[in-house]
């Protein structure tokens, strides 16, 4: 069957082929939601509702597959993972803890001024230095949409990576605090 | 996830928290992150002039496992030659302290401090006698 074998296909692509999308850091993202989209009402479960059980877990697994492939290519972190995957690079490899010392320090002080602002319940610091995180992520993506699409340069492309998955935690938790503080307003 | 009693433990009451004078001679700083979680880890030992390490001071930002693992090496790091401490296996601490397999790169971050600071000391040292 023709639905079959699209799916069957589809099961064999990697997170861009599956969405029609070049493989380049710098996405265009409403190509990625469209395609996503379609792909998710295209394997619902109520469209193979009289289909054979090969059919029906085909479907499960497009969708599966769909829904793990959007999640890593709309974030911009994860996105420039899997490209170092399809390079053939681990960039996030546990027992790789050699980072940059200034970066490093960096952290620690971006550390230190959450601890600080949390325990002065200071919102309005959590939120400049939240801003000081996006700012940050936003250098470091710009950097490794050159740094892979334009330049090749996979081996720069990691570190500015690995910085990038740092400054996400470091938001995320900045977020957490902010959160915390306001539910105890 | 359940954390064993012992990091806990070290969760709870961290020893050695805080700095020491990275200024100092005799002080060695080891500095390493974990992209995979995002945890940073400072170690800092102060070692006297037959090379025995005196104090040991750490800060770390991360998961327990990962404040667990720097709060036991200060402990052990006490007392021992800088060249016992730089062959402290990660496998050690992770038994130590139970560590499931998913927390193992916590120990790794760990020996990875001790190794970081014992080669800045000995850079140090080194320093001094050519001066």
């Amino acid at each position: 069957m023709s639905s079959n074998l699209s799916s069957n296909l589809a099961l064999s692509l990697n997170h861009f082929e599956l969405f029609s999308l070049s493989p380049k850091f710098d996405i265009e993202l409403a190509t990625l939601e469209s395609n996503f989209r379609k792909i998710q009402s295209e394997s619902h479960p109520d469209r193979f509702v009289s289909a054979s059980s090969a059919e029906k877990l085909q479907s499960m697994q497009l969708a599966t597959l769909a829904n793990e492939a959007y999640q890593t290519l709309k974030n911009p972190a994860n996105r420039a993972k899997y490209l170092l995957e399809l390079q053939g690079i681990e960039a996030i490899s546990e027992t790789n803890t050699a980072m940059p010392l200034d970066f490093l320090m960096q952290q620690m002080e971006w550390r230190e001024s959450l601890e600080d602002a949390k325990a002065a319940k200071d919102i309005n610091a959590l939120e400049n230095l939240l801003r000081e995180m996006q700012q940050e992520a936003k250098l470091l993506q710009s950097e490794i949409a050159v740094l892979i699409d334009q330049k090749q340069d996979y081996t720069s492309a990691t570190d500015a990576t690995r910085k990038l998955v740092f400054i996400d935690k470091v938001y995320a938790d900045i977020n957490k605090a902010i959160e915390q503080l306001e539910a105890n307003l | 996830m359940a954390y064993s009693d012992k990091v806990l433990d070290h969760y709870e009451n961290p020893r050695n928290v805080g700095t020491l004078d990275k200024n100092d001679p005799n002080v060695g700083t080891g500095m390493v992150g974990a992209p995979a979680c995002g945890d940073v880890m400072k170690l800092m030992i102060k070692v006297n002039d037959a090379g025995i390490i005196e104090d040991a001071k750490f800060k770390t930002y991360g998961c327990g496992s990962a404040i667990a693992s720097s709060s036991l090496v200060t402990e052990w790091l006490k007392g021992k030659t800088i060249d016992e401490a730089y062959a402290i296996k990660n496998s050690a601490i992770a038994e130590e302290l139970a560590l499931p397999p998913v927390k193992i790169h916590c120990s790794v971050l760990a020996e990875d401090a001790i190794k970081a600071a014992v080669a800045d000391i000995k850079a140090k040292q080194l320093a001094k006698i050519s001066a």
